[in-house]
């Protein structure tokens, strides 16, 4: 009898642990019923196709043909603009990306200093990531405007040179629109996020630090910067992906040229698909650049062990 | 407020050491400094919309001038009134509307759901579905653009607005999952145990303590998803090709190009488009700028 109560006792909590997991298990599902919906119509299934038509030639009108990695091998070898694409997407990442997450922080350290008119500056710091990309160019293609221009009139009131031709030039087109993604960029999602973060840090750990006598780098560095990681982590992955895809601004702007010299990678993928119709080389063209991603953030995610810290992680 | 509360911590102890004057005037420089930095930030950002905004009320000879003025010698008021009147600028006005709106609203709730199922829930595949939603996040758009682009050609939804919101309603996009999910994880999972003691259920927890806690991301998620909708641009672009249809942002594009008249329009008319196109936005921005520092007050309080 005792060692019946005794299984039995254990038994319950048991089925009782296992029954709750089934039920924590089906709320998940529950919750996650639209994104898996989501991911098969709009992700997986045209990932599928995607994947498959890489391996063909489709223009829509006929049936896709298939050709085996054909088109790889083309874009590795004979496509003359891929490698071109490639290397101005990443000189355009390898600028944009530290610069711009190093000057959200920044703006979104000036904002959280309790300042009196915060309200105000976070307008300010926050209206160029509210233009549209598409009033953003307008607006500063009437900004970079050689002759007429505020900033070439400003250098020649200054300086007294002919600045230079800006979007409509080879050498000046990136340099501008990397000016145009810094402006729109420091002050958007990233600062937000930042903000977010550093207003999630206790005011209790600034306050124990001040009374142990730590200084505000002290602070910073000690406090601010491990409480926010997961928050630079998930800006700096994003900073990556999105200056590694751009495409509007450039599209808009200068349409890849002057000469190429703005033409990224994802302009190629688009010009290919939709104004030549080769929906299989640009679907070829979209893996590529898919597996340059994966790496990028997969050596992102590994580095992030050493420095990411979370308060409320389920292990 | 927030703000306040961090500023009167601080000022009261700015008054612990008040009786020290050199601590007084290094606090004072200190902060005098952090306004004028945080000025010349701010106005630095702001020159490009301010000197589109006075161009854009500038007459159509003037606009060209050398040197360039600064003030327009006069408004001209009917700069906006000529864009909104000119192509299909209202319907690309409401259109962008309803579009925003829908897949805004559609975008937060399901991303919610599923954050919250990632960070607070255990449950068999977990892993594999994070991994699958991270992977997502870092599809370029393009892997799936084309054969979205064929599926919704085979649906019969091309030159409709479905392509541009019904996907929100369906996860609300990896971006916003992993936004929530690691908020929700910054949140004492103590909370949770104490609330399942005292007998509540999931739901319950993610209304009553997850989401009134998370009020400032959920505000941050509201107002990205806004603007990144009002601003999309590639795939109205692929997708509508019916000008009435068009939203502003493929809508001002066609205006600038205006292939159904002979004339260009002039500099100052796509600058108050442009204006017209970026207000909606400011608006939310102020609207939700105050639900954000409401959520922030609302997270700062413990217990």
């Amino acid at each position: 009898m005792a060692q019946l109560a005794a299984t039995q006792s254990t038994y319950q909590p048991a089925r009782h642990r296992s029954q709750m997991a089934r039920r924590e298990a089906l709320v998940a599902y529950v919750l996650l019923l639209p994104w898996i919906l989501g991911f098969i119509f709009f992700v997986a299934g045209p990932i599928v196709a995607s994947l498959y038509l890489s391996l063909t030639t489709y223009n829509i009108a006929q049936p896709p043909q298939f050709i085996g990695i054909g088109n790889f091998v083309q874009a590795f070898t004979q496509d003359p603009l891929f490698w071109g694409a490639l290397a101005k997407t990443f000189l355009y990442a390898i600028i944009v990306v530290p610069t711009g997450v190093a000057g959200a922080l920044l703006v979104a350290i000036l904002l959280n200093q309790g300042l009196r008119l915060t309200s105000l500056y976070r307008a300010l710091f926050f209206l160029p990531h509210l233009t549209p990309f598409v009033a953003a160019v307008f607006i500063w293609e009437w900004l970079l405007d050689p002759t007429f221009g505020f900033i070439n009139n400003v250098i020649w009131v200054v300086s007294h040179v002919q600045g230079p031709g800006w979007l409509g030039s080879p050498d000046w087109a990136m340099p501008a629109l990397i000016l145009i993604a810094f402006w729109a960029i420091i002050g958007g999602d990233m600062m937000l996020i930042f903000l977010a973060g550093l207003q999630g840090v206790p005011v209790e750990l600034y306050e124990v630090a001040s009374l142990d006598g730590a200084g505000a780098w002290r602070r910073f560095w000690n406090i601010t910067l491990p409480m926010i990681s997961p928050t630079l982590f998930f800006n700096s992955i994003l900073a990556v992906i999105g200056a590694l895809q751009t495409f509007t601004t450039a599209f808009v702007a200068t349409s890849g040229g002057p000469s190429y010299a703005t033409y990224f990678y994802a302009l190629h993928i688009y010009n290919t698909a939709f104004s030549y119709t080769e929906m299989g080389y640009a679907c070829a063209l979209a893996w590529i650049f898919f597996i340059i991603l994966i790496m990028f953030t997969y050596v992102q995610f590994r580095a992030s062990n050493r420095w990411v810290y979370y308060a409320g992680e389920v292990k | 407020m927030a703000e306040t509360a961090r500023a009167s911590t601080r000022r009261s102890s700015g008054q612990a050491t008040i009786r020290n004057p050199v601590v007084v005037v290094r606090y004072v420089a200190g902060r005098g400094s952090l306004h004028l930095l945080t000025a010349v930030v701010g106005l630095l950002l702001m020159i490009p919309f301010l000197w589109a905004l006075v161009g854009s009320f500038k007459p159509e000879d003037e606009i060209k001038a050398l040197p360039p003025t600064f003030w327009p010698t006069h408004f001209v008021w009917g700069n906006y009134l000529q864009v909104w009147t000119s192509s299909y600028f209202t319907n690309w006005f409401f259109n962008t509307i309803e579009i925003t709106i829908l897949a805004t609203a559609g975008a937060i709730l399901s991303a919610a759901a599923a954050g919250y199922a990632f960070a607070r829930l255990r449950f068999p595949g977990r892993e594999i579905f994070f991994g699958m939603t991270i992977a997502t996040m870092l599809l370029p758009f393009e892997v799936t653009l084309i054969p979205t682009y064929i599926e919704y050609y085979l649906l019969g939804w091309l030159n409709t607005y479905l392509p541009l919101t019904v996907p929100f309603w369906l996860g609300g996009g990896a971006f916003f999952i992993f936004l929530f999910r690691q908020f929700f994880m910054t949140i004492p999972l103590e909370l949770d145990e104490a609330a399942k003691i005292d007998g509540a259920n999931h739901f319950q927890i993610l209304s009553t303590i997850v989401l009134p806690l998370s009020l400032p991301v959920l505000a941050a998620a509201g107002i990205l998803s806004f603007i990144s909708n009002w601003n999309s641009f590639v795939l109205p672009l692929i997708i509508l090709n019916d000008p009435q249809k068009f939203t502003l942002s493929i809508g001002l594009r066609y205006f600038q190009m205006q292939p159904s008249s002979d004339a260009m329009p002039t500099d100052n008319l796509l600058l108050a488009g442009s204006i017209i196109m970026t207000i909606p936005i400011i608006a939310i921005f102020f609207l939700g700028q105050r639900y954000f520092v409401k959520g922030v007050v609302m997270s700062g309080m413990k217990g």
